[in-house]
């Protein structure tokens, strides 16, 4: 770290290269010099496609999600449940697929954790969904009343522990039992009372043995990572963030309920996402810092194409999560949003950023389109359909990518991945992928 | 008079909406005729949604203002409304797959644009469609999905209406988030349609409607 100058006082640009030097060398004893010189090479590639520069050839985010389970004679809900499944699963991925990059575990959610805490949020293979079926899938409600705002806008923490975690998590019922926790005045014996509750007290202890076998789970994901540096395959997935428009509607509000909101109280819920700003760059920041990769992935979902108008996206969407990208590019990340559905009708509203600050990851997107509009301004990625990686052939999958890296590579400034992660079909989908890259995608020097 | 309910529902005026409603309903007024005139006002918010002037915040406000217009039309309702429609789609999101806003948003299009709508909601299994098109005898099925799994699940739906011997009497529309023209030929649906206008357009032509 820069220490000529304290961390506040560099521009983003210099914390950005202070945060690149970080990830391109790792604290790890790489296996092999090949191994060391291959992670400086794939991180440089990166590095110069986020900087709009021509790098030796289009780096490749290879889209596997789930696929390393079932390559692994499992399924998802085998590496929830058992971590060293979980484990030999990814390193087998890692050593038979060629890639730019891997993609750890850590998305992998332990299910014995998610058991123990009776997460309300989410539904997963054998609970709430069949057993075979390859995602997680989100579990939409109205968990936060509308008239309830203003106890997130008072008071962010307090909200989350009395008002939200009693109900997107079983175990923690009792929280609302709670008192306010901040006792400025005076000594705080008296809400200690609570503490003595045997039900808060059950609520606590489920907390704590969920965090024993969050352990178990951590330390597995954390040794498939390290593995995989060792091997000379950086992390492009540094942080998560959001857009605080989906951080309400995902999880507090609900579609319905957001939607609501935005005709009928809509300066509480502008006020509860600017609430949200510092919270989701601190929790970024964190996660970079202990990851040492400055990519924040960021999924969108609410503010997609066909669900708000261009009018009600600047008005309601784009200033609040605009504030969070910002403010990640000003510590020195990158900040990566995946634009779940078409995010075609927004690219002259997101254009509007430094240039070479961030990669706009498209689903389903016009590239050309998206080349012509934010090529100067961002590193763009995408977009095999998820469709052809799951369903089609592998030459057909190499020649998407080929037309995709003819419209997108020239002048740098794009990473080939899919539309989407491929959960499952014919592994040889995702080799065609790297084969393209490696055939199409070399610049001329 | 009529007419102003019709545009104001259309433009989402809730209180006036709401207070017109309560007017009429006190002079006594018909309340199919104001229930006939809600329709057009939604069928105004169908066509501004289908023209991008209106989207999905529209429809759901337009959804809720619309209920609470039933509710205070329903007692003083004598007879059941009996509308003719268009025909009968069976609809819902398939097995391993619990996502329903883009399910929401064709029903509710499908529905102002005058088909009479069986929703079966969300992870449904394939017999439960089988099941509901057989019952119905709708001559319209339409699948969404949202992730991969949709995938497999779309082409095994189809199979289980072939092997119900019912597949030369229903029509087959698939749409959602990660969807494409390869999964309708993948699945053996009859079609794909990329957003709820294309559902519509689908199931006109299909009945034969304009």
């Amino acid at each position: 770290m820069n220490m000529e100058k304290k961390w506040a006082d560099l521009s983003w640009e210099e914390k950005r290269e202070e945060r690149f030097k970080r990830w391109l060398g790792p604290d790890v004893t790489f296996s092999s010099p090949e191994a060391e010189k291959l992670y400086k090479e794939r991180v440089t590639r990166f590095i110069k496609a986020i900087k709009l520069e021509e790098p030796d050839r289009v780096p490749v985010i290879l889209p596997a999600g789930n696929i390393p389970a079932y390559l692994a004679g499992g399924n998802l809900k085998t590496v929830m449940y058992d971590y060293d499944e979980l484990r030999r699963a990814w390193l087998k991925f890692l050593h038979e697929f060629e890639m730019d990059t891997f993609i750890g575990p850590g998305l992998v959610f332990p299910g014995k954790v998610l058991e123990t805490i009776d997460f309300k949020l989410e539904k997963w293979p054998g609970h709430g969904l069949a057993d075979d079926i390859e995602s997680y899938q989100f579990v939409e409600s109205e968990y936060v009343k509308a008239e309830e705002y203003d106890k997130l806008i008072k008071d962010p923490s307090d909200f989350w522990l009395r008002t939200f975690m009693p109900r997107a998590m079983g175990a923690c019922k009792a929280f609302e039992k709670l008192p306010q926790l901040t006792a400025f005045i005076g000594i705080p014996v008296f809400y200690l009372a609570y503490f003595a509750d045997p039900e808060i007290q059950a609520a606590y202890k489920k907390l704590m043995d969920a965090g024993v076998e969050t352990m178990k789970w951590m330390e597995v994901v954390n040794d498939v990572s390290r593995q995989s540096i060792e091997a000379g395959l950086p992390s492009f997935w540094g942080g998560m963030s959001g857009a605080p428009f989906d951080m309400i509607g995902d999880m507090l509000r609900g579609t319905h309920g957001i939607m609501m909101d935005m005709f009928q109280r809509p300066d509480k819920l502008h006020e509860a996402m600017e609430r949200m700003v510092p919270i989701a760059i601190d929790e970024a920041v964190a996660g970079a810092n202990a990851s040492g990769c400055p990519i924040i992935v960021m999924p969108l979902h609410k503010g997609t194409g066909g669900f708000m108008s261009n009018k009600q996206y600047e008005t309601f969407y784009w200033p609040t999560f605009k504030k969070i990208l910002l403010g990640l590019i000003d510590e020195g990340l990158v900040p990566m949003p995946f634009a779940e559905g078409n995010y075609e009708s927004r690219l002259e509203i997101i254009k509007d950023m430094p240039r070479s600050s961030m990669i706009w990851w498209f689903e389903h997107m016009d590239m050309a389109k998206a080349k012509k509009i934010l090529g100067n301004t961002a590193c763009i990625a995408g977009n095999v359909p998820v469709t052809a990686l799951c369903t089609s052939t592998p030459q057909d999958v190499k020649e998407r990518c080929r037309k995709l890296i003819e419209v997108c590579a020239p002048g740098g400034g794009y990473i080939l991945t899919g539309g989407a992660t491929m959960d499952r079909g014919n592994p040889d989908n995702l080799r065609a992928v790297m084969e393209a890259a490696k055939e199409y995608g070399v610049y001329k020097r | 008079m009529s007419g102003d309910l019709v545009n104001l529902l259309a433009d989402l005026k809730d209180k006036e909406v709401l207070e017109l409603v309560k007017q009429r309903l006190d002079a006594g007024e018909d309340p199919l005729k104001i229930l006939e005139d809600s329709r057009k006002g939604m069928e105004i918010v169908g066509k501004r949604f289908a023209d991008d002037e209106y989207f999905l915040p529209e429809l759901v406000f337009s959804g809720e203002l619309l209920k609470q217009v039933t509710e205070l039309v329903k007692p003083h309702l004598k007879q059941a409304v009996e509308t003719k429609k268009l025909g009968k789609v069976v609809i819902g999101t398939v097995a391993g797959d619990i996502h329903d806003i883009g399910l929401n948003i064709v029903i509710f299009m499908l529905d102002v644009n005058g088909f009479e709508v069986y929703n079966l909601g969300v992870d449904v299994p394939a017999e439960a469609f089988v099941n509901k098109v057989k019952e119905t005898g709708a001559p319209i099925l339409g699948l969404s999905g949202f992730l991969t799994p949709a995938f497999e699940a779309m082409k095994e739906t189809v199979e289980a209406i072939e092997a119900a011997g019912i597949r030369d009497k229903v029509k087959i529309m698939i749409g959602g988030g990660q969807l494409d023209e390869d999964i309708s030929k993948y699945a053996k649906a009859d079609a794909y349609g990329k957003n709820a206008m294309a559902a519509v357009a689908l199931a006109k032509g299909w009945v034969g409607a304009k």
